[in-house]
């Protein structure tokens, strides 16, 4: 809401500074988010005088002005406006002198002519739109007086932020009675107006126009006033003035009358050109499906059903609430006028308002809710500015179809509620003295009774309970006057919930094995992901993840382009998956965790680095999977392992995560490298990506095992095993062929280069043998290593080439 | 002078002297010459002293004995000692320049926001807050009717938000986890609600279409404004320092009544000493809005209660004077290294 402090001052009857004014307003909960001096651009201009107008001898739409600007001697200035008359007296910027919007002006040569300057329109002056001629001022004016004093344009405007919830704010008067008690003065020349109100809750007529409601539940009062012979023509300057300064374009003398009072008042109202009305009649209805109007704006709308309109016998004549239609709208030509003023169901102009997507000041208001007792009152002062300003002869009755006269709501407010609440105690005085200034009248009853608070019209929708009385007394008291006194509090309910708690302990974990931490965005394109947006920012995302590891790769093509080798990122975030006909939204989300790497590892310059391999991979990952989904999670190879690659994965590199109870919840491998943009120099890239469980047991249940009292014995075999035996296969017929004495398998060396056997590989297994009652002898123990040893020639086909205690 | 006296002296001056030689022995082999040269069994000169042992009176003898073995043994702890000095410099020699860089286990980082999050959360633990979550796929009536935002309110405008096609919304806030869990709990509720929500906002530099977002509720008999202002003073204060003060300014969210905007202004370090800085905007707040403990079967007139929202990447901004929200989503390892550490 743009504020002009001289419109507050003439309402309050008071000078006010501006600072004052943004520092109380924000202290009330509307900060003010800039303030421009409608004068400070403006300085350099001066009021002119033209003396002299001669036509151009070398151009036909320029002329030659003689301009006295009261600086000494008068010069000439070359102006292409075709208003521009001898004895005139216009804006004029002298050479030197900077526009507005920053242009300096220079002496020029026009088409062989000497201009010292310029005489400048309205928008030049940032003033307004007119740019078909230069501005004239009305009156006499001393040549060189100031420009900003002469026009009275000294003012700043502060664009206030009214929160939705505050309609009555978005007119001056409401903002003034944030401020103090303000009074609505008189137009000059302007006769004093009291209608006689012609009501029906349906219908009414009178002076040649009928009034109908069909909608009386989207539209709970119109009222209506007919002026005939009025004169249009601009608006006196100091009515321009004021709608300029707010950054409102200056029509003609009655739509500007109707935009003071919408500024003034907050209360949008209508005028329509009565000749243009056809069968005399305005009737309050839903659009017809199809219907099209052609507004003010000169836009082509198509309604529907759901859309209140005004219309005539035959048509649409005003999208009610929002814009008028074209035609009917006031002209120069227009003599009659009839001046609607109403007030609409905020969701009914809303919900139309998004339809259509039509944003103005109107429906701005309506939607916010405008004073549900204002429409007479601002009926009767537009017809003021419209008399001052436009002439006519008013109808002195008021069509007045009022299907819910309005009824105030009364509050009754409790001291103590109050006390609970705030944690302040406020006296019966103080609350009045806080309530009364904002229009809220209070009615003290009995003694430690409850206060009666009556609500004006223009809070009957944010005021409803005496909570928001309550919030009235803490924000008009002021916020900073209370305490920050901490009481005691008992703990809560809710448990900590555990998947934050298993997200906490992967965050340190990869941190621990160097993962740097990624934030990557949600909505990626469509081959990525299911579930899509409706209202999509960028329509090359349009879907949200369903991996995160796409992400997170082409994070590290970007760290890779700019030449870091080592990466290493991980990601906890969200998939999305779709979910048919299944759920409230049908979306199935699962929080996961996904990791990158690639390049080399513990670079020292002693030596000893290499690049990160798929058993550095398979090392975090089981570190990982066992900390979300318990000691029992392992990696496997890929199902699809053997049978071709599986997409994005390297044949044969792939492996999926599974639970204790085999059911897969990640994969991790070396990713195919060839989709990827990576540099020529980049090596193996190793990734995983693992859901977490929805309510993860993060309990740390263990029983601590006492340590062994006896010595253990190691015994090594060096085995020659076929190299199509998995490592896993070995470990469980060791384990099965060891029996209870064997405690631990272990392989230690793996070799099947030269002097093994093709097919072959050679390996090292070391087995530990551990009683807890006794120390184990030889005997057994290498009993034990002799059954194991047979166990693997017989079922794994391997061969000893040795053993080693 | 009796000959044991003389010997005696003999001695001594043997001593002395086999020190100096020590003294100036540059390395091993001269040490070794000196041993040999006076502690040598056959030819070495205290050996040669003693052989006169034999011309003295028996009873002289252990006199002398006794004076021998003590310059042996004194000759031989300071060849001793003198031998460990050459050890221990020969050792210094070939000892590591131990300027070198060390070999650096790997540690990574959490992400700036994360640490901001972790470090928000730790203070509100303090307090006694638990961490509750709901899911980012929400329907309208757990992201706005349920917090008293009907659907045709302006109010519904201020976050744009992103439907899915086949029904429902992202959560704008983490707001319907506050509903979702005075629904499933009883009140005394103490929760923090940490996440990430999404609005149809333009990337640029102050603003991503998804953010992490961390509110927070209380309900409780007895909750007043003064304990709400007195719980957010307590986080600015363990959060920037103890000088930092807050500010509420009125403002208005269809969730809480009364509401406000948090400001706070901290003490930083000025060019002559700490000042103070200027206001800034952390979070919006408020009493819980009875419509809302309607809405989940609370009863307004036993319980209220406060709620409190902030966004950690902005808040991560100014305490690691970052300038652009766009950095955090970059995952760029120059940036994020700088992040690097256990937390």
């Amino acid at each position: 809401m743009k504020v002009s402090r001289r419109w507050l001052e003439s309402l309050l009857g008071t000078e006010l500074q501006t600072e004052e004014v943004s520092e109380r307003l924000a202290d009330l909960g509307f900060p003010v988010e800039s303030v421009v001096d409608v004068a400070e651009a403006l300085a350099d201009i001066v009021v002119a005088r033209v003396r002299e107008v001669r036509q151009h001898p070398n151009a036909d739409k320029l002329s030659l002005c003689t301009v006295d600007d009261g600086s000494g001697e008068p010069f000439q200035v070359v102006c292409g406006a075709p208003n521009v008359r001898a004895g005139g007296h216009y804006p004029f910027i002298p050479v030197g002198g900077v526009l507005p919007d920053g242009t300096k002006i220079r002496k020029a040569k026009l088409r062989g002519e000497v201009s010292n300057g310029m005489l400048c329109s309205a928008r030049e002056l940032g003033l307004g739109q007119d740019h078909a001629g230069i501005l004239a001022l009305d009156g006499d004016y001393e040549p060189g007086s100031s420009f900003v004093d002469a026009m009275a344009l000294g003012d700043e405007v502060l664009d206030v932020e009214v929160t939705a919830n505050r309609g009555d704010l978005l007119g001056h008067v409401g903002v003034a009675r944030e401020l103090g008690r303000p009074e609505i003065r008189p137009i000059p020349g302007a006769p004093e107006i009291r209608l006689e109100p012609i009501s029906d809750p349906r219908e009414v007529r009178t002076g040649g126009v009928t009034l109908v409601n069909d909608v009386p539940e989207l539209c709970g009062r119109f009222t209506g006033a007919i002026v005939r012979g009025v004169k249009v023509g601009p608006s006196p300057d100091w009515l321009q003035m004021r709608l300029r300064a707010i950054g409102a374009r200056p029509i003609n003398n009655v739509v500007d009358a109707t935009n003071w009072v919408l500024f003034e008042l907050g209360q949008p109202l209508h005028a329509y050109d009565l000749s243009k009305l056809r069968g005399s009649e305005v009737r309050i209805r839903m659009a017809r499906d199809g219907e099209t109007v052609r507004t003010l704006d000169e836009q082509e709308h198509e309604l529907d059903a759901s859309m209140l309109v005004i219309a005539d016998a035959e048509r649409t004549i005003d999208i009610a609430g929002i814009m008028g239609e074209l035609e009917t709208a006031v002209s120069d030509q227009t003599t009659d006028i009839f001046l609607e003023c109403a007030h609409f169901d905020p969701a009914s102009i809303r919900r139309t308002k998004k339809a259509l997507g039509i944003q103005s000041d109107a429906g701005y208001r309506f939607e916010r809710y405008v004073d549900a007792d204002g429409q007479a009152r601002a009926l009767e002062r537009c017809l003021e500015v419209i008399l001052a300003t436009a002439g006519g002869e008013l109808h002195p009755e008021m069509l007045d179809v009022h299907p819910r006269p309005f009824d105030p709501r009364t509050i009754e407010l409790g001291l103590d509620r109050v006390e609970r609440l705030l944690g302040v105690a406020f006296e019966t005085a103080t609350i009045i003295e806080l309530l009364e200034p904002l229009g809220f009248a209070c009615e003290v009853g009995a003694a430690g009774g409850p206060l009666r608070v009556t609500v004006p019209g223009w809070r009957a929708a944010d005021v409803t309970r005496p909570v928001d009385l309550i919030e009235e007394i803490a924000r008009r008291w002021g916020y900073g006057r209370f305490p920050e006194a901490a009481a005691a509090y008992r703990p809560g309910t809710v448990p900590d919930h555990p998947l934050f708690v298993l997200e906490d302990r992967i965050r340190d974990l990869l941190i621990g094995f160097g993962f740097f931490e990624a934030q990557t965005p949600t909505f990626v394109p469509e081959s990525e992901g299911e579930v899509r947006l409706s209202n999509p920012m960028s329509s090359e995302e349009p879907v949200l993840r369903r991996e995160i590891l796409p992400s997170l790769l082409r994070r590290l093509e970007y760290n890779l382009a700019r030449g870091l080798r080592e990466v290493a990122l991980f990601e906890l975030a969200t998939s999305f998956r779709a979910i048919p006909d299944c759920g409230d939204p049908p979306v199935a989300e699962e929080a996961r965790v996904a990791l990158v790497s690639t390049g080399p590892i513990g670079l020292h310059w002693s030596g000893g680095d290499r690049v990160v391999d798929v058993w550095d991979l398979k090392g975090w990952a089981e570190a990982l999977v066992r900390l979300a989904w318990g000691p029992g999670a392992a990696l496997r190879p890929g199902a699809s392992d053997r049978d071709g690659a599986r997409d994005g994965w390297r044949a044969g590199w792939y492996m999926e995560v599974v639970d204790e109870a085999g059911d897969v919840r990640g994969v991790a491998g070396q990713v195919e490298p060839s989709p990827l943009d990576l540099p020529p120099w980049a090596g193996a890239v190793f990734a995983l990506e693992v859901g977490l469980p929805a309510e993860p047991d993060v309990s740390d249940a263990r029983t601590a095992r006492a340590l062994p009292t006896h010595p253990g014995s190691d015994r090594d075999l060096a085995l020659l095993v076929p190299s199509d035996v998995a490592a896993a296969r070995i470990e469980a017929v060791a384990r099965e062929a060891g029996g209870a004495l064997l405690v631990d398998v272990t392989i230690f060396d793996r070799y099947d280069g030269e002097g093994v056997p093709e097919g072959m590989a050679s390996l090292g297994w070391r087995f530990r043998y551990q009683a807890a009652d006794r120390t184990l002898t030889d005997e057994e123990v290498d009993a034990a290593t002799a059954r194991i040893a047979a166990a693997l020639e017989e079922e794994c086909g391997a061969r000893i080439r040795g053993r080693d205690a | 002078m009796s000959d044991v006296d003389s010997l005696i002296v003999e001695l001594r001056a043997l001593l002395d002297e086999a020190l100096e030689a020590v003294e100036a022995a540059a390395d091993e082999a001269a040490l070794e010459a000196v041993r040999v040269g006076f502690l040598g069994r056959k030819d070495g000169r205290i050996s040669g002293v003693l052989r006169g042992l034999g011309a003295l009176d028996p009873e002289d003898r252990p006199r002398v004995g006794q004076e021998a073995n003590r310059v042996k043994e004194a000759l031989q702890a300071r060849i001793d000692e003198a031998e460990a000095a050459m050890d221990a410099a020969r050792e210094a020699e070939s000892a590591p320049d131990l300027t070198l860089p060390g070999r650096s286990p790997r540690i990574g980082g959490a992400h700036p926001v994360s640490r901001a999050m972790d470090e928000i959360w730790s203070i509100f633990r303090a307090l006694g807050f638990t961490r509750a979550r709901g899911p980012e796929a929400e329907t309208e009536w757990y992201n706005f009717e349920a917090l008293n935002t009907p659907l045709d309110h302006p109010a519904a405008d201020e976050q744009d938000t992103l439907y899915l096609e086949g029904g429902g919304l992202l959560r704008s806030h983490t707001s319907p986890v506050q509903i979702r869990t005075m629904l499933a709990h009883d009140p005394p509720i103490r929760i923090l609600a940490p996440g990430w929500v999404h609005r149809r906002d333009t990337y640029d530099a102050t603003h991503t279409p998804s953010f992490l977002q961390i509110e927070g509720l209380v309900i409780d008999e007895g909750v007043t404004f003064v304990d709400f202002k007195a719980t957010l003073a307590e986080f600015a204060r363990r959060y920037w320092g103890a000088g930092t003060r807050i500010r509420l300014r009125p403002s208005f969210f269809p969730f809480t009544e009364p509401s406000a905007e948090v400001d706070v202004k901290r003490v930083v370090e000025g060019p002559d000493g700490p000042v103070e800085s200027d206001w800034l905007e952390i979070m919006g707040a408020g009493m819980v809005d009875p419509a809302v403990l309607e809405a989940v079967n609370i009863d307004p007139d036993r319980y209220s209660g406060f709620a409190f929202g902030m966004g950690p990447a902005r808040i991560a901004m100014l305490k690691y004077g970052v300038d652009d929200l766009r950095t955090f989503f970059e995952s760029d390892l120059r940036f994020l290294r700088q992040f690097a550490g256990v937390r």
